[in-house]
């Protein structure tokens, strides 16, 4: 059993360490996020592997959901997913209440307002930038992410990962509407 | 902050194949964009440090160890109860120098390695060296100055996983550091 202390420690060093290869130049921030979900991405596939060793095959698609919400995240996150939504065509909305890697962030809005308001409504105070990571969605469209998203996005690749690995090939995206709560959007693709 | 003491030392474990497959997946990233082995093992070493001076804070304020005598005492807490707490192991220590300057932490298994096999072409990465940049930062951290390295590793094909550590120095108190 390794300590909990330990994960987070790394986890926010992982963060760092990429964040920071990208100030050199090379890369673009928004592919900050993209490294950080592939890494989840291949450690979620490892997880999933040892946790269903033992499990009987998965009957559909919300069988696996909710392996995911309850086995799945009580054992790397301690704590069950504590809302399961879904429109029953592919969308599933996980929300953690009180998400373990946002626990350690300050719990009011220091790190979630968006920087475009920021910026529009004074032009001059830029101070707020620095928390937040511009993200390119399309070649004209440019959108900050607040710092907390870079704290989601190792998780959503261990998501992805996990139901990659059993069958389900998915788009997992994340917001943060209250710290520490926040949601994770599975959205499966059809083969 | 009062909120979190009453939770006890159990409710802090957690899954260790995570932390292991997260390791695994920056030692992956890491080898991706460094060319040389060496650089590697660096930057591994500078993020272990960056946990170790961190980490020291967690562990001081959770177990109650207070300022060590000696090296030998800071041999012992590090081995039985440090590693213990944060990997669940307890490594030997032994091979002390004749000055009491010097010693190893020999661990039969390592955590970090669980799922590894390192290939052939990256003969010099020392796999697990973020724990010499971890042991190194916490030190500090206690005005220790240590110089950590692995002598040998079951990766490389040894018995067993050594790290070898040298005490050098003493860190003065209230160092002026520049500024006046």
């Amino acid at each position: 059993m390794a300590d909990e202390a330990l994960f987070q420690f790394l986890h926010n060093e992982v963060i760092q360490y990429i964040y920071k290869s990208s100030e050199h130049g090379e890369m673009e921030n928004g592919r900050c996020i993209t490294k950080l979900e592939n890494m989840g991405f291949r450690v979620g596939q490892g997880l999933i592997e040892r946790f269903t060793k033992d499990t009987a095959r998965f009957k559909d698609e919300l069988d696996v959901m909710k392996f995911i919400c309850k086995d799945f995240w009580t054992s790397v996150f301690k704590k069950q997913i504590d809302n399961l939504r879904t429109n029953h065509q592919g969308i599933y909305v996980l929300q953690d209440n009180k998400f373990r890697l946002l626990t350690q962030l300050s719990a009011g809005k220091q790190y979630l307002e968006h920087a475009p308001k920021v910026r529009k409504h004074n032009g001059e105070k830029l101070t707020c930038q620095a928390l937040f990571i511009p993200v390119q969605l399309s070649p004209h469209k440019w959108f900050s992410l607040p710092l907390s998203l870079q704290y989601l996005a190792f998780t959503c690749g261990l998501v992805r990962g996990g139901l990659s690995n059993l069958g389900v090939k998915s788009i997992v995206t994340a917001e943060v509407s209250v710290m520490p709560a926040c949601k994770f959007q599975v959205m499966i693709q059809k083969m | 902050m009062s909120r979190q003491s009453n939770r006890t030392t159990d409710s802090k474990k957690m899954n260790a194949e995570l932390f292991t497959l997260t390791y695994g997946a920056l030692v992956t990233q890491l080898c991706k964009d460094y060319e040389n082995d060496e650089e590697v093992n660096k930057q591994l070493d500078k993020m272990g440090y960056n946990i170790g001076v961190r980490l020291i804070e967690d562990f001081l304020a959770r177990s109650s160890v207070g300022r060590c005598q000696d090296f030998r005492e800071t041999a012992d807490v590090i081995a039985k109860v440090a590693f213990k707490m944060y990997l669940g192991i307890t490594p030997s220590v032994t091979n002390w120098s004749p000055a009491g300057d010097e010693f190893s932490l020999i661990m039969e298994s390592n955590p970090l390695v669980d799922f590894v096999e390192l290939p052939d072409n990256h003969s010099s990465l020392v796999y697990s060296n973020l724990l010499c940049g971890v042991l190194r930062g916490a030190l500090e951290m206690v005005q220790m100055a240590v110089d950590v390295k692995f002598s040998q590793d079951t990766l490389r094909g040894d018995n067993v996983t050594e790290i070898r550590m040298k005490f050098i120095k003493r860190i003065e108190e209230n160092l002026p550091a520049g500024d006046e």
